[in-house]
């Protein structure tokens, strides 16, 4: 009899360890699919970043006097370099995307500039990379939507508690940059 | 990431292992009426075995470049074709799939298809006449579609179901001429041999397009589906597919082994009694109806 209660037990305790080894498997999955995700929008805000130096040049030399404008560039990408959490990044991040467009705002007025063979593929590879890092936002926040509603929801919510898996931070708060937006018009 | 997409990358598991058993059976089956005519029911299975072994590694490690090949699609390279790239690049981000290879298929016809085993091995192939009619948002939505194809893993049945099958219409063919050339009478009962080799001829192709019927249709729903979840934007893909459906260029080298990976059907601006018959078994929904359902998306959010 003690030996049917005891295989009892172990067959119980066997399950158990399964399920729980089956979510902590999920929690690693997710875990390395948001890391990738984060690394991309790292790549892309890199290359960003590599572009703004010589976007600023470019213009400068048909367009002079617009100094608040390449402040406002130079400012928001020293920013960027700063930030560390996702949030702060994500901050970073628009308010850059804000001034690259009061930049390009700017350059309207200026024809020979706008004709520049540099300035138009900095322009549309600038473009290119905005989109790129759209998407990888995309990624990044879907992945973290998973993931903190796994913490949150029963029976995943034990093993987070356990192994002390908290809430990720989005990529960027949507107010944020509407707000960023708002400023430029 | 939607809930489907994990029912997806099952059921196209599923899915190729009934290929798999299908394509096996056909070939067995061709193996041995083969070899009833030849005399050795036993040589007969044996070669098919042989046969379906090979051609079934072939499938699935060049099956992509096969199927490339066929299509007269070349490698892309980034400075002809920016735009391509980017879009290409963006949406394999926003998928969390490694970048497909790109190719391009000098043509006309507003077409494209992916292909590959795996997100891994993944190639996308977009003709000339695509990059020239459709603009940005449109592009969008056809890459974004593709791009959900390899997500979904549906890639691997449709290039498994393409060349598998494009074997067996081959070996039908094949035994067909072995027949008329050797002289069917050779042996007693040579008639019934013929017919029931002849019925096999007539009814592979038949076969061909069940197996591909029972890959495609449903996956380009969901795909389509997939694709406006992508890249939120169901204007663009709306907007693509209308045009493709208004635009009548055939594309010249697609064929009925590959016609479902691509898109759009590239066969159904053939004309004549075979079109008719073939639209019996379209790999494709109508595109009017495609556009519907995005439509009906579009509407609730």
């Amino acid at each position: 009899m003690i030996v049917w209660i005891l295989l009892a037990i172990l067959v119980v305790l066997g399950v158990i360890a399964l399920a729980f080894l089956l979510m902590y498997n999920s929690f690693v999955v997710l875990g390395a699919r948001i890391d990738n995700a984060w690394a991309q929008i790292d790549v892309q805000t890199k290359r960003r970043h590599d572009l703004v130096p010589n976007l600023v040049e470019t213009v400068k030399g048909y367009a002079k006097h617009e100094k608040g404008v390449f402040k406002q560039v130079t400012e928001a990408r020293a920013k960027t370099t700063k930030a560390e959490t996702p949030k702060e990044k994500a901050e970073a991040e628009n308010m850059l995307s804000s001034a690259l467009k009061s930049l390009f705002a700017v350059a309207e007025d200026y024809p020979d500039l706008k004709a520049s063979k540099n300035f138009q593929m900095l322009q549309e590879e600038l473009s290119s990379i905005e989109n790129k890092i759209a998407y990888a936002r995309q990624f990044y926040n879907d992945a973290v939507m998973k993931w903190n509603q796994k913490t949150k929801l029963f029976p995943t919510k034990i093993v987070a508690a356990m192994l002390g898996f908290k809430e990720k931070e989005y990529f960027e708060a949507e107010e944020e940059e509407r707000k960023a937006v708002n400023v430029n018009f | 990431m939607p809930k489907e997409y994990y029912e997806a990358v099952k059921d196209s598991k599923r899915r190729t292992w009934l290929l798999f058993a299908i394509f096996i059976i056909l070939i067995l089956a061709i193996g041995w009426i083969a070899g009833l005519w030849l005399g050795s029911e036993i040589l007969g299975t044996g070669i098919a075995i042989v046969v379906a072994v090979i051609w079934g590694l072939i499938s699935w490690y060049a099956g992509d470049k096969i199927i490339l090949s066929v299509s007269g699609a070349g490698k892309a390279s980034e400075d002809d074709y920016p735009r391509l790239f980017n879009t290409v690049e963006a949406l394999a981000i926003g998928a969390g799939i490694p970048k497909p290879e790109i190719y391009v298929i000098n043509d006309p016809a507003p077409n494209a298809f992916a292909t590959g085993r795996d997100p891994d091995n993944a190639k996308i192939a977009v003709t000339t006449g695509l990059l020239e009619k459709m603009d940005k948002d449109e592009l969008e939505g056809v890459i974004a579609h593709e791009v959900s194809h390899i997500r979904n893993e549906d890639i691997r049945v449709m290039m498994l179901a393409a060349v598998l099958t494009g074997i067996i219409v081959l070996l039908g063919h094949l035994f067909l001429r072995m027949m008329l050339f050797s002289g069917g009478g050779r042996k007693k009962g040579g008639a019934v041999m013929l017919l029931i080799g002849l019925a096999f001829v007539i009814a592979s192709p038949f076969v061909a397009q069940l197996i591909k019927l029972a890959i495609s249709r449903r996956r380009e729903y969901l795909a389509d589906a997939s694709a406006v979840d992508l890249a939120r934007n169901p204007d663009g893909l709306i907007g693509a597919l209308r045009k493709l459906d208004e635009d009548k260029t055939k594309l010249s080298r697609a064929n009925g082994a590959t016609a479902h990976l691509y898109i759009e059907d590239p066969m159904k601006k053939e004309e004549g009694f075979f079109a008719k018959l073939g639209g019996l078994f379209s790999t494709h929904p109508p595109l009017e109806d495609r556009i519907n359902r995005l439509q009906e998306m579009a509407a609730i959010g």
